[in-house]
């Protein structure tokens, strides 16, 4: 019974017009970027120690936690900047420092943190401690930036050996503007930007740029085989023909995700909930960013090329 | 494309069946001693243990280099009969600085210093030094390119090496313990949830000297140490301070062993040295010369304590005591063992997490990943019956390989790392919607079965390839760059792309393919 599919994700033979959309599509994306990218310079992204420093030290207190007590203790011991916050259980509670000005004050806080909790609740028991001094903090940083960037470069160098410049500068394009959106995402949802951040973007960029080459891998098959149609309905046919797939994919990676938001834990579900924004964005901009940017640019030119490279390409075996 | 040789058929599945073997000891515990039973390793975030990166004080080495090659250009110009006003480390450019003693005596100056960078040629050929006119007259001596670089290495080398001992000192079970960068050192202590003792251990540069006491001056009068003195603090009263000869009577570089033990007469906590020849001659000769008067034992610039010779100490065992407890006897011995370090060392990150936490994070991941697991493997079933279960087999046997090549190559598997692992298996179905799109569509079009089938695979193929190498390359990145637990994360999704491809593709087709030759359907249920 289970042998045929018991369900359908997309009915056969969908024929959406796409390319309609094109504008709105574009005017969105336009819109929340431009809103991501104000948003990133006020009132900015929520930065985690690793880019930032800091302290975070968990613990547990005896006794349910006292908070006037220990923040007492804390401004005593010359630790009023201290944040506390109740995590779980009432006996578990999180203290949090700034940035230390250097590595050495920030080691000496972690050991202060320490004897003040000690000295407000005797008896507590540090379940877990992460200190990130400055020289480390704007090293991770650096490496993340350069992470990102490297990335986006090597993807659009890969895709324009694989497929036109067209297709790479719609994909890198429509990657930037992914990118901004996620961005966006995470200064209104202030959830801390930290390296598994870093890691999620990187994820949504390598999911995102998935998606783009299935649609490109189409277009490109059906710009040879249909020579003479217009390339704006070539490009609605190859969406509507992958449309199932895309629609599959994204509810995999989707259903995969769901579980890391909601029972991960506080660090894998940000990282969750920010790969399913970014899987959201990812799939609508195939669509709706990045095909118009390649009617945009290839109007002319794809359908020329197609028709000059065409014999060398024939040669070649069909992909 | 459907069709498998006998060979081709019997590879597939050897590799799976030894995927199978080498995931079994994430399993169980070896069955018998001999076998290669290699699992995957948690991180510490999983297993819980302390992460320390500790950061060489450079500035100090260069310091130390720049004293000594003044006290060198010091020597030099008064054999030379080259006369100076003053001579200073400047800290700041890290360089020494020369004032010739009147405007004119530049020449002269700059003579005598060329001619003694000349003679100092580090090891390569490339000299030790470089000199340098500066427009107000004064002389500036720096080191080179090649001896900073060389005097860095050797200082982390020597760093790592006593950072080790101190650590193995301690009886930490499989601490690890690498370079990182120019002048980092990255500790990681399974199981140490409480890493201040190592920390203290290792903010230590434990130089331990002894200095002959200058009894004429007093440090409570005020002013400056007379030349050649300085005054140094008491370990237990850091406000009392001692005149100290500066000149090193025996220093402990020479020490080849010391023990924590308690003094059989007074009960306290003492730490008993032992000298080799070198240290054992010297310090005789300075105890049999200095019978009756004190002096002092010098650890990292503070006095542990002050006692009076009371008779020449020859065989070169001695005993430090100074207000010990059983706990820092114990830690000095083991400092004094380990030998000094070169520079300080600085702690710039730490990560700590106790065992519960670890727990937390496994049985969270744990739960992560087996909800998922089910969901895709139902989806897959639900939306593309019999193909969908034929690739949930194929993912079930991905997950296996995983595992498998993750213990083989000894990868870290942390908290992130099992997000990969579950991210993975979502998109690793990709391929298997692209195959299973494209043989429905071929169906539609009025293929054949098999042909349906063939042209699916043959079609999709540079899609897997085209979309797996785009996401590849974003993983590499992030492993080279990205530190600690992410790391572990880029290392899940890049091995994972690499046995997605095996199963997704060939597991699922030769499934696909038996199934077939077994059934020979007239239609495909798609």
């Amino acid at each position: 019974m289970f042998l045929h599919p018991t369900l359908r994700l997309v009915p056969d033979n969908t024929k959406i017009r796409f390319m309609r959309g094109r504008f709105l599509g574009i005017l969105v994306s336009a819109v929340l970027s431009t809103a991501s990218v104000v948003l990133f310079f006020y009132p900015g992204l929520n930065l985690g120690i690793d880019f930032k420093g800091g302290i975070v030290i968990q613990a547990r207190t005896p006794k349910p936690v006292d908070f006037a007590t220990l923040r007492a203790s804390f401004a005593a011991a010359g630790l009023a900047e201290v944040g506390l916050q109740r995590v779980g259980a009432a006996n578990e509670v999180m203290i949090s420092l700034e940035s230390q000005a250097t590595d050495k004050a920030t080691d000496a806080a972690v050991q202060r943190i320490g004897a003040a909790l000690e000295k407000a609740a005797p008896g507590s028991k540090i379940l877990g401690t992460s200190a990130v001094g400055p020289t480390v903090s704007a090293e991770l940083l650096r490496k993340g930036l350069l992470a990102v960037g490297l990335s986006l470069a090597m993807i659009l160098v890969y895709i324009w050996f694989r497929f036109e410049w067209e297709f790479a500068i719609g994909a890198v394009v429509t990657l930037l503007l992914d990118m901004t959106k996620t961005i966006g995402f995470l200064v209104v949802t202030r959830l801390p930007f930290d390296l598994v951040m870093v890691a999620a973007i990187l994820t949504i960029l390598g999911y995102s740029t998935n998606d783009k080459v299935v649609v490109y891998d189409r277009m490109r098959e059906n710009l040879r085989k249909y020579k003479s149609m217009p390339l704006r309905e070539l490009i609605d046919l190859s969406i509507n023909e992958t449309l199932s797939r895309t629609v599959g994919t994204s509810s995999t990676v989707f259903l995969a995700a769901l579980p890391l938001a909601l029972f991960g834990g506080a660090t894998l579900s940000a990282f969750a909930w920010t790969m399913m924004f970014g899987i959201i964005v990812g799939t609508s901009s195939s669509i709706f960013i990045a095909a118009p940017i390649l009617l945009f640019l290839g109007e002319q030119r794809l359908r020329q090329d197609a028709r000059v490279v065409r014999p060398t390409k024939a040669r070649k075996k069909p992909t | 494309m459907m069709f498998f040789s006998r060979a081709k058929m019997a590879l597939i599945l050897g590799i799976c069946a030894l995927g199978v073997l080498l995931s079994l000891p994430n399993l169980m515990s070896a069955p018998a001693a001999w076998l290669p039973w290699r699992h995957v390793r948690l991180g510490l975030d999983l297993k819980g243990g302390s992460y320390l990166l500790l950061q060489v004080d450079m500035a100090s080495v260069i310091h130390e280099q720049l004293t000594n090659t003044l006290d060198g250009i010091r020597t030099t110009l008064i054999k030379d009969g080259v006369g100076y006003h003053s001579l200073a480390v400047d800290r700041v450019h890290q360089r020494v600085l020369v004032t010739p003693r009147e405007p004119g005596d530049e020449a002269a100056l700059l003579a005598a210093l060329r001619k003694m960078v000349a003679g100092q040629v580090a090891p390569g050929g490339t000299p030790e030094l470089a000199v340098a006119p500066l427009p107000d007259g004064q002389v500036a001596v720096a080191l080179s390119t090649e001896a900073l670089t060389a005097r860095a290495n050797s200082a982390m080398q020597q760093s790592i090496e006593i950072v080790r001992r101190r650590i193995d000192g301690t009886g930490v079970v499989d601490p690890e313990i690498a370079r990182q960068g120019t002048n980092q050192i990255m500790v990681q202590l399974p199981g140490i949830s409480d890493p201040n003792r190592i920390k203290s251990l290792l903010g230590r540069t434990a130089h331990l000297t002894f200095h002959l006491i200058d009894q004429t001056a007093n440090p409570a009068a005020g002013g400056p140490p007379p030349p050649g003195d300085e005054f140094l603090p008491m370990q237990d009263q850091p406000t009392a301070k001692l005149a100290v000869r500066q000149f090193v009577a025996v220093d402990g570089g020479n020490l080849t062993d010391a023990e924590a033990g308690q003094d059989p007469q007074t009960g306290q906590w003492v730490v008993n040295f032992t000298f080799d020849s070198v240290g054992a001659r010297e310090f005789g000769d300075v105890t049999r010369q200095n019978v009756g008067r004190p002096f002092a034992i010098v650890l990292d610039n503070q006095v542990i304590s002050a006692p009076v010779i009371r008779e020449p100490i020859l065989g070169g065992r001695g005993q430090i005591s100074g207000n010990f407890s059983a706990q820092s006897a114990t830690d000095l011995a083991l400092l004094l063992r380990a030998g000094a370090l070169p520079a300080p060392l600085n702690v710039v990150e730490q990560q700590s997490v106790g065992p519960e936490l670890g727990a937390d994070a496994i049985r969270a991941g744990t739960i992560s990943l087996a909800v998922g697991f089910v969901l895709v493997i139902l989806f897959m079933g639900l939306f593309y019956g019999l193909f969908g279960w034929l690739a949930d087999i194929a993912l079930i046997l991905n997950l296996i390989i995983l595992m498998a090549i993750l213990s083989l190559l000894q990868a870290t598997l942390t908290l992130p790392g099992m997000a990969g692992i579950l991210l993975t298996l979502g998109m690793a179905v990709d391929a298997n919607i692209l195959i299973n799109e494209r043989i429905r569509e071929e169906t539609r079009l009025g293929q054949r079965p098999l042909a349906a089938m063939e042209a699916g695979f043959r079609r999709a193929y540079g899609t897997i390839i085209d979309s797996n190498a785009t996401t590849l390359l974003a993983h590499v990145m992030l492993f080279i760059f990205g530190s600690g637990p992410v790391r572990g994360f880029a290392i899940t999704i890049t091995l994972g792309i690499i046995s997605t491809l095996f199963t997704a593709t060939l597991v699922a087709r030769l499934l696909m393919a038996r199934w077939y030759v077994a059934i020979r359907p007239a239609a495909l249920p798609v």
